[in-house]
């Protein structure tokens, strides 16, 4: 196990590391001159050629990004472009906003999906439980943003019930914040939880055609009870693997409900730095974004052999 | 049906809470208690930090500019130059000289008095300090001086007309000589509102300044909150998260706020000319009988009634109404497709149309390609991610037949001037009249002027589809806010709640 994890971590290390190059190069190819950009229409030639010696763009791309890099392994994500404020403090602000609304997210995907997909599995022949596997189908089909703008209209607009938008931090209204996350979580959750209920259904199902289940029905267990017993921690395996694709996909998709919900998190970050070309802040959060994703992996990983023995 | 089920399910969760929670109401502004005399204004741009001297955009002097930062003199609702810092001005009789009076008692949010020396530092600062273009505006100044503590002398290198009215500007902002440390970040004026809090992404709060030299806001603060999304804007004023929408960003979606009894519109002008601009620089739009065939081609009220609701107003040239040598120019090419057809003389053209990938651009742009098709002109769209794709192929680069852009710029007829702005629009009869009209007397000016936007016009130097409108909304009972978006800034300091 111990080899396992020190090799794991060295790919983990290394993909990082593959993923800076990568990212960089892609922003290399954008085109507009950030300078130019700052600067706007209104530009003198001679500012524009300070502030590219002031950000440093002037210089050959290699130099630039060890310099990057560089900093990123001390932890420093330099200085932005557009803002001249240090851009790590913004990225690790807007983190703890997205993964408030990811992990949300998630936990309502599981609320929703834990108890339907089990029950979809175990009655499989009835209507209600061919119900809930058809719907999930239908489920989706439905993109977060599009559950976003439903969930807006019906709660904010028509019921005046809860906020449209709009975050209000935990430290200054826990009642107000919990008010302003409730619809972003459910459009993150209950598109993530259709998804996660057909896996869960399937998994439950797989594991009640398994001969330990039999054999534990044969000593006299219920249906129900030998599935409690023995059959959810062997369902679960598969759950997890998908579990961690679907955070990763939580995570594209937060940054699109941030928009529709106007929460200030990584995505609004990232869409405003992409538009004033503000390179050194986009590097650093598709960065964040990359390792996070990376992470989740190696995570995934671990608990799988931990989940399943005959792994380790 | 299960599906329903749980919607509903959740819904009475949801319901329960904000039960819970109830009474607290959304956000600021919208309690009814006697002390919450503050009002949350909804923007499209954020800025990118407070500094205007050195970030381009829109959003910084919007926000700062009369509200936190002051001038010596600012503009009024009907775009006339009226006092601020300076009680009065003595123009000279050679019109090089004006001589400012100060206010007395006037105090920068530090605590630092405001004086003379804070004039000339500041005036002096736009030569020296600042990056953007636009401070070419005050290279008619040979000299600042003090000539006591409430006094300052501004000596021009010839007369201009555009000196006052560069005052007006953020180009004539007053800053304090202690308080140029952190501009980005730490704004220090005179105005009736100092920074409270900015959070970035989200929203900039103005407090009002309570050591204010003039009238004192009624509010006690203003919110500026920021929505990327014209819908979530939307929904913030239908649900009570804001109280502004400070300019409507898609007209047709005014009917959601057709209920009198909560909500009021404004409608104003602002100095926006919608510009389908034609490539003076290269075939086919070098020939200005190509050029006069396509705004024969559009029928403009039919345009701005598709792209635009209706809202707005046709002007023809590049003069807003509210400019006083404004003339409607309308009628100088009026819509008459089989004159363009005579005049494009049966041939046929396939143009590039580079447009900027905004709401307005994008709704316009489908209406120009269909009525170019009818007389022969195929325009093939291509939206540009805006600002930065649009700014490098058209704008910086000049790659483009026919691109749609609001010039939003004030009294910006002068871009016309310069041949290497992207119309490349090369006429030096048109310089003369600007060069002119900026040295001549008031009424020379408006001579010159108005002869200039006729020029631009039988030209056809571009083709202007309309003026854009000023459009707010806000709920029932806010007062004072700005009906003509003509200067920078919007103006807080009359904003109330009844």
């Amino acid at each position: 196990m111990t080899l396992y994890l020190v090799r794991r971590l060295a790919v983990l290390v290394a993909s990082t590391a593959v993923a800076g190059v990568v990212v960089f190069a892609f922003m290399a190819l954008l085109p507009g001159d950030p300078a130019e950009i700052a600067l706007g229409v209104n530009a003198t030639p001679e500012a524009v050629a300070e502030l590219r010696a002031r950000f440093g763009t002037d210089r050959p791309p290699a130099a630039q990004f060890l310099d990057w890099f560089g900093g990123l392994a001390q932890g420093d994500f330099g200085t932005s472009y557009v803002s001249s404020a240090p851009i790590g403090p913004q990225i690790s602000d807007r983190l703890g906003v997205t993964a408030v609304l990811v992990l949300g997210g998630m936990a309502v995907a599981l609320a929703v999906a834990v108890p339907l997909g089990t029950y979809a599995a175990v009655h499989h022949r009835d209507p209600l439980g061919a119900a809930i596997s058809a719907l999930s189908q239908v489920g989706i089909a439905v993109p977060a943003f599009l559950a976003g703008i439903l969930l807006v209209f019906v709660f904010a607009v028509r019921a005046q019930a809860l906020p449209s938008g709009g975050y209000v931090p935990l430290a200054e209204d826990p009642v107000e914040w919990l008010r302003s996350l409730l619809l972003p979580w459910l459009s993150l959750g209950l598109v993530q939880g259709a998804v996660l209920t057909r896996y869960v259904r399937s998994a439950v199902l797989d594991v009640m055609r398994e001969d330990y289940l039999r054999t534990a029905r044969a000593k006299g267990r219920g249906r129900t009870g030998a599935l409690w017993r023995h059959g959810l921690r062997n369902a679960s395996i598969p759950v997890v693997t998908v579990l961690g694709l679907q955070l990763a996909t939580l995570l594209i998709g937060a940054v699109v409900v941030e928009r529709v919900f106007v929460i200030p998190g990584l995505g609004d970050l990232l869409l405003n730095g992409v538009a004033g070309r503000d390179l050194l802040l986009v590097q650093g959060v598709v960065m964040v974004l990359v390792a996070a994703v990376l992470l989740i992996n190696f995570v995934v990983d671990v608990a799988y052999r931990l989940l399943d023995p005959r792994l380790r | 049906m299960r599906r329903i089920g749980i919607w509903i399910a959740v819904g009475g969760l949801l319901l329960s809470t904000a039960a819970c929670g109830g009474g607290s109401g959304g956000g600021s502004g919208t309690g009814g208690t006697p002390k919450a005399q503050s009002l949350s204004v909804g923007f499209v741009a954020e800025p990118a930090n407070l500094d205007f001297t050195s970030t381009e955009g829109a959003a910084i002097p919007q926000a700062l500019l009369v509200n936190v930062y002051e001038g010596l003199v600012k503009l009024d609702q009907d775009g006339k130059i009226v006092p601020l810092l300076a009680e009065k001005w003595d123009v000279s009789a050679d019109r090089r000289t004006y001589t400012f009076t100060l206010r007395p008692g006037v105090t920068f949010s530090s605590g630092a008095p405001f004086t003379a020396d804070d004039v000339v530092f500041s005036l002096d600062r736009v030569r020296t300090d600042w990056k953007l273009k636009i401070k070419t505006q005050l290279d008619v100044v040979d000299k600042v001086e003090k000539k006591d503590d409430a006094t300052v002398v501004v000596t021009l290198k010839r007369p201009s007309n555009g000196f006052l009215y560069a005052m007006a500007t953020r180009l004539g902002a007053m800053f304090s000589r202690t308080g140029v440390a952190d501009l980005p970040n730490k704004p220090v004026g005179t105005g009736p509102y100092v920074l409270g809090e900015w959070r970035r992404g989200d929203s900039l709060r103005l407090d009002a300044n309570p050591s204010y030299w003039g009238t004192k806001p009624a509010l006690s603060s203003v919110t500026l909150k920021y929505f990327k999304d014209a819908t979530a804007m939307n929904n913030a004023l239908l649900t009570g998260g804001i109280d502004v929408i400070s300019s409507v960003q898609a007209p047709e979606s005014l009917q959601q706020f057709a209920d009198p009894g909560r909500f009021q519109v404004i409608e104003g002008t602002t100095n926006g000319e919608v510009v389908l601009s034609m490539n003076n620089g290269r075939p086919p739009f070098s020939d200005k009988s190509v050029r006069q065939a396509v705004r024969h081609a559009i029928d403009h009220k039919a345009l701005l009634d598709t792209a635009w609701a209706g809202r707005g107003q046709l002007i023809g040239s590049m003069t807003p109404p509210t400019d006083p040598w404004y003339e409607d120019r309308t009628g100088d090419y009026p819509y008459d497709p089989a004159k363009a057809k005579e005049l494009l003389g049966g041939k046929t053209y396939t143009v590039k149309m580079r447009i900027p990938n905004l709401p307005y651009a994008v709704a316009s742009a489908q209406v120009v390609k269909s009525q170019l098709a009818q007389v022969g002109v195929t325009a093939d769209i291509e939206p540009l991610e805006f600002p930065a794709r649009w700014l490098d192929q058209v704008f910086t680069k000049g790659d483009y037949d026919l691109s749609i852009i609001n010039h939003v710029e004030p009294r910006d007829m002068g871009i016309f001037a310069d041949k290497s702005y992207y119309f490349r629009y090369d006429n030096p009869e048109f310089g003369k009249l600007l060069a002119a009209a900026d040295e001549g007397t008031e009424q020379e000016q408006t001579d010159d002027l108005k002869q200039a936007a006729k020029l631009l016009s039988d030209d056809a130097a571009a083709d202007w589809l309309f003026l854009f409108p000023n459009l707010i909304v806000a709920k029932k009972g806010v007062t004072g806010l700005p009906q003509n978006a003509i200067a920078e800034s919007f103006d807080f300091t009359a904003l109330a709640k009844q």
